[in-house]
């Protein structure tokens, strides 16, 4: 699996506005460079992201060339009640990778 | 004109070229410093610093067994945050067996092949800039002591020829840019001081990490000269020339540089 | 489009068909008050694929980005979108589009309204000084833009391949 860095605050009060953050390891390559050679490198990029709280869906993003390599991704949700994030980066050339994190919502 | 002002007019003339740009001690800056507020803030967070994931990478390999030895790193050094402490501070550092100074990555290699009986790492690999990555950030907020060893000296000498020698097709030392013209800026970037502090680096224009030969040759390619083979002897003079400019100077690897 | 016209030998057809092509555009889901010439068709294309017919209004959305940056490759930027995300009006999706690069999608983000605050912050590339635009589709059917300049420098150091 490669590397993934997601940050969620351990504990929020319920209602609270949180910041998830996420970094993924992944070369992001576009596929419009070009070889020494003149060979254009075949596009290996992530194509989804799905951020899911307790099963539900909260957060989904496509990507495209455009994005930078290391995916950074943050964005926010409401603390509403305890339970799982679960983190899912899909891509070209059957790509997974998965993480999770728990929170304790109080 | 007396004869004594002559002669120390022609002296300071000659001395000019390598010691006008000499940064005073409480003039020197980090590449930080001349960093963008977005690029200071991505390497402030680690949860946003890119160069993270390969700090996360390192600690697995630190414990993953390798080489006919079948040992790991931590097998004989124990906990990274405290067998490392301080360690990347002082490098490149004086080796016995060479009767030379060794860089971050070359230590790393020579431990492989002594006591992990394993092939060294690529320069540049992954795995390399990992395991680097992860000792350097045990120096995080520590003073840089490299260069201060006696055994060192013609090392660092050696280092600053190279510094204000003139090279390449545009026949620029790095003295040129580094030491007379830094806070100008080439495009969109900062010229530094070259006071290594953070490496390895998570560089954005690699989008990757690298560490600093690979940011030394990047620069003498810059300067359409053939650029010091990785891991020659000029190169690591030239490393430890560079890191005992920033002697004193706060370790902030691994960095984010643009 | 336009531009294919030598003002100086147009005749009269020509010019009602060159107004026809003006009005046109006009009713197109522009998301700037740029003139429709400044937009690169495939810019144009993209943000019609995603608004259709709709009109695209410019406000709401704020775009973060760096005026001048660093480095094209790694480009901090943050949107985000002035409205309530509430179970009734909320933003539904916000989607990032760019003028030179060799595709315009940068990327959509898909929101719900458990997300509290519309706002996600990426890194992007840029592969020359140009427009970046935002525009986000509310739960009423609405879309919303914002449009930014970045210049872009190559850099100054560039290297072989490793």
């Amino acid at each position: 699996m490669p590397a993934a860095l997601v940050n969620v605050p351990p504990k929020a009060r319920r209602g609270a506005v949180i910041e998830i953050k996420t970094l993924m390891s992944h070369v992001m390559e576009p596929g419009y460079r070009h070889t020494a050679a003149g060979e254009v490198v075949p596009r290996d990029i992530i194509t989804s992201f799905t951020c899911r709280f307790n099963g539900a869906e909260i957060f989904r993003a496509d990507l495209f060339p455009a994005i930078a390599a290391n995916p950074f991704l943050s964005f926010f949700t409401t603390a509403s009640e305890s339970g799982k994030f679960e983190f899912e980066w899909i891509g070209d050339n059957g790509f997974v990778a998965t993480a999770s994190a728990a929170i304790t919502v109080e | 004109m007396r004869p004594q002002a002559l002669l120390a007019a022609a002296l300071l003339g000659m001395a000019l070229p390598v010691l006008a740009g000499e940064i005073a001690p409480s003039g020197r800056r980090s590449g930080y410093d001349f960093m963008s507020a977005d690029s200071k803030a991505m390497q402030d967070d680690d949860t946003a610093n890119p160069a993270m994931l390969s700090v996360l990478e390192g600690e697995t390999l630190w414990t993953t067994k390798a080489g006919a030895a079948d040992k790991s790193c931590s097998d004989c050094h124990g906990a990274v945050d405290v067998s490392m402490k301080g360690v990347a501070a002082r490098y490149p550092a004086f080796s016995a067996a060479s009767a030379a100074p060794v860089d971050l990555g070359q230590r790393v290699n020579l431990c492989r092949r002594q006591h992990q009986e394993a092939d060294p790492f690529a320069p540049e690999s992954r795995e390399l800039l990992a395991l680097t990555a992860l000792i350097a950030k045990q120096s995080r907020g520590m003073p840089i002591t490299a260069g201060g060893d006696p055994r060192l000296a013609s090392s660092v000498a050696r280092g600053r020829e190279l510094f204000v020698q003139r090279q390449g097709q545009l026949n620029l030392a790095c003295a040129n840019c580094h030491d007379d013209n830094w806070d100008k800026h080439l495009a969109g970037s900062a010229i530094t001081q070259g006071q290594p502090t953070g490496y390895p680096i998570y560089r954005l224009e690699w989008q990757g990490m690298g560490s600093l030969q690979r940011r030394l040759r990047g620069c003498m390619t810059g300067i359409r000269a053939q650029a010091f083979d990785f891991d020659a002897p000029d190169m690591i003079a030239l490393e430890l020339y560079l890191m005992s400019r920033a002697h004193g100077m706060t370790m902030d690897a691994p960095a984010v540089r643009p | 489009m336009v531009s294919m016209f030598d003002p100086l030998h147009l005749s009269r057809r020509h010019l009602l068909q060159l107004a026809g092509t003006l009005t046109a555009a006009t009713a197109l889901p522009l998301v700037t008050v740029r003139p429709a010439q400044a937009t690169p068709a495939m810019l144009a294309s993209a943000i019609r694929n995603l608004v259709g017919e709709a009109q695209v209004k410019t406000g709401k959305v704020r775009l973060d980005i760096p005026p001048l940056v660093e480095n094209g490759n790694t480009v901090p930027m943050t949107v985000s979108v002035d409205h309530p995300m509430t179970p009734d009006s909320f933003v539904k999706s916000i989607h990032v589009f760019n003028e030179k690069n060799p595709q315009p999608n940068v990327a959509n983000f898909h929101l719900t309204p458990s997300a509290g605050r519309a706002q996600v912050t990426t890194r992007i590339r840029l592969a020359d000084t140009q427009k970046v635009v935002a525009i986000a589709k509310l739960s009423d059917g609405t879309f919303w833009s914002i449009s930014v300049d970045v210049i872009v420098t190559l850099a100054a150091c560039t290297e072989e391949m490793p």
